[in-house]
């Protein structure tokens, strides 16, 4: 398998993705941003149906009977659950229940040590491809599925150049049109007001907030299917806190976003759709409102309650 | 119910509801007194009332504050949402019902040295026992968090409205027999109608109790049987 965890520090000219089976084809991302069409770019700001019910939602991904073992132990037991589409999506649960094992999976980040083992389907759309599958490229996978950490991790570089990492790597070079998706990226993770004047300074140089939001606007740059959030405030004070939150109800409207939280207000305020994990397997899964106001499962009601242990 | 992890949670909460439970109490013995000075006609006891209304407010604004606090400082979820979002509810009703015993008092000072007939009495009474019964049973159902016996209290809210119909029509007639009547009459019909309010209060406490053990509202329609709002009286000169 490449060593994908290097990829990012080796850019250069002759990079090139590793495809595995996969073809060019396969691949539409690789050039897809020089030459989108115009439906592509409407399809990014058009907000998604209202519609709460998860029945006749249109779904991004759909996990289906997933286990997950990290070498022998079982992580994930039969995991069941949908992705709405431009929706976002929270996981909660206790530590240790399996939240961020399985918010990784959809990004294949388990694959980066030996022994762990999928089993079951994640199922990617419109495509219909199982992306846990052994057929399938880890490096496909995390070129349309980006992923924003607890604690922010710009690369030591200038923020312009954070931004459009995740450009070069796919293989956009043409300056224009990294500089029109990087001053979109950062539009759209609401940091662009702030480093607009700064684009060539060290990413270094931002507050915490403002280093998550950039790493948010990486991971949005090359326009993802979904993002995947893993306790994306829980290093930040309250303030940076509410502008992620406030940036994550918006971007909730155009982009598919997995969010874990130990924050229940937090998914309580931002969230659509909740899921509630438990010991490793699927507890609960339903609209937020009712998981928070009215959950059907005695153990979600413990938890949410602070009743728990 | 477990406890909470946070034991000053649940004192909170207990505290709260005892809170309640107390004003409830009050509420009931200020109706029964209302009533029974009403048909004694003792002012004294009216007046009791009139000053003991004040004791439920501010049970009123002590649970208010309370509960805003509680949600301030707890970020209550589900169950413990509803909890404190019924308390609210039900504490504003018990103000209510504390008020119109209050103003039914008031009728009573107003009636001092007016003629005292049993007779125009009797229909106000029995309604009043109706209307004691179904607040006590609902008070009941609260701290029980019996939302069968709740709905119990909600399904027969049309009874008393019937009642009320009925005892419209009946004091009219006194009041055409004698114009003398007048004055009580038109006390007593207040008097009345303040109770048949008191009976819709204990049918919101009754939704929200149904609210607080099933976690969803009520949708159906109450049962309505108060048809005074069409009722006309015909003159055949």
């Amino acid at each position: 398998m490449a060593p994908v965890q290097n990829s990012l520090k080796t850019i250069d000219p002759g990079f090139r993705v590793p495809l595995g089976d996969l073809t060019m084809d396969d691949l539409t991302v690789q050039d897809s941003l020089a030459n989108r069409p115009p439906e592509a770019d409407a399809l990014i700001t058009k907000p998604a149906p209202q519609d709460e019910q998860v029945a006749d939602a249109p779904l991004r991904a759909d996990v289906r009977d997933l286990n997950f073992y990290y070498a022998e132990k079982q992580a994930l037991n039969r995991v069941n659950f949908p992705i709405v589409d431009r929706k976002v999506t929270a996981l909660i649960g206790p530590s240790g229940c399996g939240k961020s094992t399985l918010l990784r999976c959809f990004n294949r980040m388990h694959d980066l040590y030996p022994g762990n083992r999928y089993e079951g389907e994640i199922r990617l759309f419109p495509e219909d491809i199982n992306i846990v599958s052994r057929d399938v490229d880890p490096m496909y996978v995390r070129l349309r599925i980006g992923m924003v950490f607890q604690k922010p991790n710009p690369f030591p570089k200038s923020v312009y150049e954070n931004v459009a990492a995740g450009l070069w790597v796919r293989g956009v070079r043409r300056k224009s049109i990294v500089d029109e998706r990087v001053e979109l990226a950062l539009q759209r993770s609401a940091l662009w007001d702030e480093v607009k004047d700064r684009l060539r300074e060290s990413a270094y140089g931002l507050s915490g907030g403002q280093q998550q939001r950039l790493c948010i606007a990486r991971a949005l740059a090359p326009d993802p299917e979904i993002i995947l959030l893993d306790e994306p405030t829980s290093a930040l004070d309250p303030i940076a806190t509410s502008k992620i939150e406030e940036l994550i109800s918006v971007l909730g409207e155009t982009v598919t976003i997995v969010i874990v939280t130990h924050n229940m207000q937090q998914a309580a305020r931002i969230s659509n759709f909740t899921a509630f994990m438990h010991l490793g397997v699927m507890a609960e899964y339903g609209p937020t409102e009712k998981i928070f106001t009215n959950p059907s499962e005695k153990r979600t009601l413990d938890y949410i309650t602070g009743r728990f242990g | 119910m477990t406890e909470h992890i946070l034991k000053a949670f649940d004192e909170d909460l207990r505290e709260i509801s005892s809170r309640l439970a107390e004003m409830g109490g009050i509420a009931e013995r200020l109706v029964a007194e209302s009533v029974d000075a009403l048909v004694r006609r003792d002012t004294a006891l009216a007046q009791r009332v009139i000053a003991a209304d004040d004791a439920v407010d501010a049970l009123q604004r002590e649970i208010e504050e309370k509960s805003i606090l509680t949600i301030a400082r707890r970020q209550p979820m589900a169950v413990d949402l509803r909890e404190i979002v019924s308390a609210l509810r039900i504490t504003n009703d018990l103000e209510r019902v504390g008020d119109l015993a209050k103003n039914t008092a008031k009728r009573v000072l107003a009636l001092d040295g007016e003629y005292h007939a049993q007779k125009q009495l009797r229909g106000v009474k029995h309604m009043a026992d109706m209307v004691q019964q179904r607040l006590k049973q609902v008070l009941d159902a609260y701290g029980a968090r019996d939302e069968e016996r709740a709905m119990d209290v909600w399904r027969r809210d049309g009874e008393i409205d019937a009642m009320y119909t009925s005892l419209f029509r009946e004091l009219l007639t006194y009041m055409m027999e004698d114009p003398r009547h007048i004055t009580l009459c038109i006390h007593l019909l207040f008097a009345a109608k303040n109770i048949e309010r008191i009976g819709d209060h204990a049918t919101n406490i009754a939704e929200t109790i149904y609210y607080l053990v099933v976690g969803e509202p009520l949708t159906e329609e109450r049962p309505k049987l108060d048809t005074t709002s069409f009722t006309k009286v015909s003159l055949n000169g």
